[in-house]
């Protein structure tokens, strides 16, 4: 048995603040970006029964953050999203030094794996 | 109906859903996505990527409070992730081939189930079972908090477990739901964990799950801003309540309540699907 008792409750800890703090900063960027986009389109009927698929600058990382910068409200929307998207990402990438630390060697190869299969989703499909 | 009407009416309806999805560790996703596409007539592909993305949410916010509690395991969550997330990337790739009468279908199915198997009994007298050497070396055993001390328990069926759990990530992927159902199933039922362990390691999973098929959703344009924003800000206010008040909750009442909506649910998915309404 690896020692499992005040270092895994400890990294649990920390996985836990990093997720809280990962949610509720991308909730304040959809927050932000919400209001500007009801306050310029919140008088327009509602239209999400067809599905025409999302324009390319509002589905790549890069049309995203220029959206963003732009200060679109759509834009920063998506903008939050990604760092919501990024939030497990992270968590996963921390959890492997948190296994290192307690000389895991079969669960850092594990959450290795994890975060590989993550990576992929996100870069290797567009 | 305006954008403003109708982003505070799906925000409202989300709130509910994070919440009872919270409480009964079944998540919010598998509501929504029925409540989107047959109340609000939202289009299933739509409603199953903002799904998705307030599945993360839900999972990430509650996590904290979660982890306080010294319930979740996070070696088998990371064990089984590998499982999800690799079915995870399966069920999205299959999403944007098949009919959406078929995801409609499918997702009354698995409505189904999720009913059936959160009503099935749980074996109070499996409690002192012997360690099983797989999950013995792959470190999976652990304790938890009981109401009389700590109490400890020994994984079993690891690769049923396993097998199950690569189900769960693909239907997550392809329903754009946590499948918190099936992960507790596998991990309650088929791997012998504790409930209330099952229920928090499976939310700890299920976001790094929902953000393996998260980026192939994205990049497909399935996630519309106008939609997950109401959705992802209602569903996770609903999740951090829930999880404040879960170790109170009664779990019983709350599976069985939930379960029945459930249950009309698919019956209104399997309907609309079957009859190519969706």
């Amino acid at each position: 048995m690896p020692p499992r008792n005040w270092t895994d409750q400890r990294i649990e800890n920390i996985l836990g603040n990093l997720l809280r703090a990962g949610v509720l900063l991308s909730a304040l960027v959809v927050s932000i970006g919400g209001a500007i986009y009801l306050i310029r389109h919140g008088h327009e009927p509602v239209n999400f029964r067809a599905f025409r698929g999302e324009p390319a600058n509002l589905r790549s990382v890069r049309g995203i953050i220029r959206d963003a910068l732009e200060l679109r409200g759509q834009g920063i929307i998506q903008l939050g999203l990604l760092l919501l998207i990024a939030t497990p990402v992270a968590r996963v990438a921390f959890s492997i030094f948190g296994f290192a630390e307690e000389h895991d060697g079969m669960y850092v190869v594990f959450t290795l794996i994890v975060f590989s299969v993550l990576l992929y989703g996100l870069f290797g499909t567009a | 109906m305006s954008i403003l009407e109708f982003s505070l009416l799906v925000c409202g309806s989300s709130l509910i859903a994070g919440l009872v999805g919270a409480l009964t560790g079944l998540g919010g996703g598998v509501v929504l996505v029925p409540l989107l596409s047959l109340f609000f007539k939202v289009d299933i592909r739509y409603a199953i990527g903002a799904s998705l993305v307030s599945v993360i949410a839900t999972s990430s916010g509650a996590a904290a409070a979660y982890v306080k509690e010294g319930f979740s395991n996070i070696r088998i969550g990371m064990f089984l992730e590998i499982a999800t997330t690799l079915g995870a990337l399966l069920g999205a790739h299959l999403t944007t081939r098949v009919s959406t009468h078929a995801i409609a279908i499918v997702f009354g199915v698995v409505l189904l189930f999720s009913a059936y198997f959160s009503r099935k009994p749980r074996s109070q007298a499996e409690r002192n079972i012997p360690p099983d050497p797989l999950a013995t070396r792959l470190h999976l055993n652990g304790s938890f908090p009981d109401v009389d001390g700590p109490r400890s328990y020994n994984v079993q069926h690891v690769p049923t477990g396993w097998g199950l759990m690569f189900g769960a990530g693909a239907l997550s992927g392809l329903l754009g739901i946590g499948s918190g159902a099936m992960k507790v199933l596998a991990m309650d039922q088929a791997m012998k964990i504790p409930f209330k362990v099952s229920t928090t390691t499976s939310n700890f999973m299920i976001g790094v799950t929902a953000a393996a098929s998260a980026g192939v959703y994205l990049n497909r344009g399935y996630i519309d801003p106008g939609l997950a924003m109401p959705v992802m800000l209602g569903v996770l206010a609903g999740s951090m309540l829930g999880a404040k008040i879960l170790v109170k909750a009664q779990t019983k009442w709350l599976r069985l309540g939930f379960s029945l909506v459930i249950v009309l649910l698919a019956i209104e998915m399997l309907y609309h699907g079957l009859s190519g309404r969706i």
